[in-house]
């Protein structure tokens, strides 16, 4: 169960970095944690003790595998999180060259 | 295997912890690294090789985009003198975090001990699972055959932020 609390931990230490960080990347790079602790929750869920990797050896079956349903979703959660993180980033330099700084609060000032 | 991943998870969140109050933006980006790569040593530790695999590709492309961002603008953290404002948003994410942190305790009563999976969903997914779609690797079967239509609609979402990156990119902004 200790290991559920410390993902959960590392949870909310990205949520406090989005909320309370005035500089873009490091919001980016906070929701990146996020959700990593995600993924890793779902992998954590999907563990059994004594398992084997979900790969069947034909000529020698195991009896007990890692659950993979878990496994399949993180994957695809992945592979969006990458698109998602670089959409962010995108918007975040079109951000820098029209305001030229990263500070959210300043580019709120300097809203006409 | 429950202390080692314990241990890893530890060192995740000191780096995180570090990479929300470095003062320099690059090695933020950094220690935000050391996050994505102790997540692949999970992932191994965990019997996923495929999520381990992607991870440490799409990690070392995040953090490539990352330093390629920082370098071509500024690596100097914003820091404005700890204001009224700095000290509401400070008290809100506290009180956002323990009610968090509460119903996490709550909602996490009924979960099986780790390493006591159950298996509900996943055994019509593994039982003749290579007679059924003729993959020895489970997750692919999954990913391709029981749930092609989830893959498809990834694809969808991958080629929209294709697509996005680059219209955010090219156009000229209004001066």
């Amino acid at each position: 169960m200790t290991v559920y609390w410390l993902c959960f931990i590392l949870f909310l230490v990205g949520l406090y970095g989005v909320i309370t960080r005035r500089n873009l990347i490091k919001i980016a790079i906070s929701l990146s944690v996020m959700e990593f602790s995600c993924f890793l929750f779902l992998a954590l869920i999907g563990y059994t003790e004594g398992g084997a990797a979900p790969i069947v050896d034909t000529a020698d079956p195991v009896k007990i595998y890692v659950d993979p349903l878990p496994q399949a979703m993180v994957l695809t959660a992945i592979v969006i999180g990458l698109a998602t993180t670089a959409m962010l980033m995108a918007v975040i330099i079109r951000i820098y060259r029209k305001y030229g700084t990263f500070d959210i609060r300043e580019i709120n000032n300097l809203r006409g | 295997m429950e202390l080692a991943i314990s241990v890893i998870v530890i060192f995740m969140i000191l780096g995180a912890i570090y990479a929300i109050h470095a003062s320099d933006i690059l090695s933020a980006v950094i220690a935000g690294g050391i996050v994505g790569y102790s997540l692949v040593i999970c992932f191994l530790l965990l019997k996923a090789p495929d999520l381990a695999i992607v991870q440490i590709v799409v990690e070392t492309i995040t953090l490539i985009i990352m330093v390629a961002v920082v370098l071509d603008s500024s690596r100097k953290e914003a820091y404005g003198k700890f204001d009224t404002q700095a000290w509401v948003t400070a008290a809100t994410a506290v009180v956002i975090l323990a009610i968090l942190f509460w119903f996490l305790k709550e909602a996490s009563a009924p979960l099986a001990p780790f390493g006591e999976n159950t298996m509900r969903m996943a055994d019509a997914y593994v039982n003749g699972a290579v007679d059924k779609t003729g993959s020895v690797n489970l997750v692919t079967g999954v990913l391709f055959d029981f749930r092609g239509y989830d893959t498809l609609g990834e694809a969808t979402v991958l080629v929209t932020a294709v697509l996005g990156v680059l219209t955010i990119l090219r156009i000229r902004g209004r001066k």
